[in-house]
């Protein structure tokens, strides 16, 4: 059993003029492949752990064999956080979190405005490559970043929304200005499928 | 042996040498350099020690002038914005530091001792890196001669043995970083290490006098996700004359 490539929900150009086209094409096929075809060869003859669904492969990080430990952090953190990514992005998706998830992050926050304000900032901050993210801990909605492909999942935390600031999620179309792509981002963030994580993980 | 003051100034000064020959602008040089974007203003209250003046160093050619290895609008972005950016940074977390030790508040010393690494390392990487590269057939490219293939040839097995294990290290560095030829100083080696960022896994007993940016902004705009494409291109533009110049002022230097 091994990883697979998830087709994208949408078409390459939907979200457009906010992410372009040729982004989410070398993204999805180039990118995430990647790491996809790295995670399943650093598990050639572990079957056992090659059968799990990745985002538990990282909750028992230690139960991957130490020297293929960071290979999986690397590899399968970054197809399960690609897989994330494009579940939640979305046309005209833009808007506001509704309902209980949105009380959580107003009670966590102190509003949508200022979670957007601490999320950018989180975002702009994370020097290098990384990725933002709005995550669940011990019920709990809390606000992080993490290095390189490095999942919430690592520290028991579930992420509910994620963004990529490695710079080739934003380059060809943003070059260096990081500001413009999260401000541009928040068009295409899908609140219901976050929402719907949100309760999946709350159980 | 016992040191004298005059021993140290004099390692002092060859240090100076070696690094303003490697990459560090001299107060000269910095005369010609275009005006970071945004300086960040004067600090505001008394500042502690010497600051000095961080200046983006200009381009040793024009920003065309590495095509068709590494594209005219990379090298725009990368010199005038990314660069830029880490000189600001650089000056920024110097100034609060000052600010701290004049204040005696070090509240924040965790966080500008952090943002100074990362800065600095910046600054001081891509001051290296434009000085590393040079025109294809104008200097950059060929093969490294003299003492410098001799030693690549003593130090990794052969010089192919060099550049096969500094582009593995380049192709494999994950995320942001770089790979970078060091002097180590203690025994006189050469050794390839990996940067992650612009300041980790880093090592203190060696100097870095050649390196690869493999940040994805050094490559993206032309060669997308294939950065094993931009290392084998970017031999291309290595200007191995600058490079053993760099070896011979650290090792005159830095005596083993």
């Amino acid at each position: 059993m091994s990883y697979e490539l998830p087709k994208l929900p949408y078409a390459y150009d939907t979200l457009e003029p906010y992410i372009d086209a040729q982004t989410m094409e070398i993204h999805h096929t180039k990118h995430h492949q990647a790491y996809i075809t790295n995670v399943n060869k650093a598990l050639e003859g572990l079957d056992a752990l090659a059968a799990k669904p990745v985002d538990d492969l990282l909750r028992d990080i230690k139960g991957v064999p130490e020297d293929k430990r960071q290979a999986v952090i690397n590899n399968g953190g970054g197809h399960a956080n690609h897989s994330l990514f494009w579940q939640i992005l979305g046309k005209g998706k833009g808007g506001a979190p509704k309902g209980e998830l949105a009380k959580a992050i107003d009670a966590e926050f102190g509003g949508y405005d200022a979670f957007k304000e601490k999320f950018a900032n989180a975002a702009l901050t994370r020097f290098g490559s990384g990725w933002a993210w709005l995550g669940l801990d011990k019920g709990r909605v809390v606000l992080l970043s993490t290095p390189n492909q490095d999942s919430p999942l690592l520290q028991g935390i579930t992420p509910l929304l994620g963004l990529d600031v490695w710079e080739h999620a934003y380059y060809l179309k943003y070059q260096n200005r990081r500001a413009d792509y999260i401000a541009a981002w928040w068009n295409v963030v899908d609140w219901d499928r976050v929402t719907e994580f949100y309760k999946a993980a709350k159980g | 042996m016992r040191r004298t003051r005059r021993d140290f100034l004099r390692t002092a000064g060859t240090l100076t040498a070696a690094s303003a020959m490697i990459g560090a602008p001299i107060e000269a040089y910095a005369q010609a350099a275009p005006a970071p974007q945004s300086a960040p203003p004067p600090p505001a209250v008394p500042a502690l020690g010497k600051m000095t003046v961080h200046t983006l160093p200009p381009l040793p050619y024009d920003y065309n002038a590495l095509e068709p290895y590494i594209d005219e609008a990379t090298m725009r972005l990368h010199h005038d914005k990314h660069h830029a950016a880490y000189v600001n940074g650089l000056i920024a977390a110097e100034t609060k530091l000052a600010e701290a030790r004049a204040s005696g508040d070090y509240e924040y010393v965790e966080y500008w001792s952090k943002k100074a690494a990362f800065n600095g390392g910046g600054h001081w990487l891509h001051s290296m890196f434009w000085k590393v590269m040079a025109p294809p057939g104008n200097g950059g490219g060929g093969e490294p001669q003299g003492m410098l293939a001799e030693k690549l040839a003593n130090d990794f097995g052969s010089v192919a043995a060099f550049r096969a294990h500094f582009a593995a290290a380049a192709k494999a560095a994950e995320g942001a970083g770089w790979a970078l030829l060091h002097y180590r100083f203690t025994d006189g080696r050469l050794v390839i290490l990996q940067a992650e960022n612009q300041q980790k896994i880093t090592s203190w007993n060696t100097v870095p006098f050649l390196g690869i940016d493999v940040w994805e902004h050094a490559y993206y705009l032309k060669y997308n996700n294939r950065r094993a494409d931009y290392v084998d291109a970017w031999w291309n533009v290595v200007n191995w004359g600058q490079v053993e110049t760099n070896l011979t002022a650290l090792m005159g230097a830095m005596k083993a």
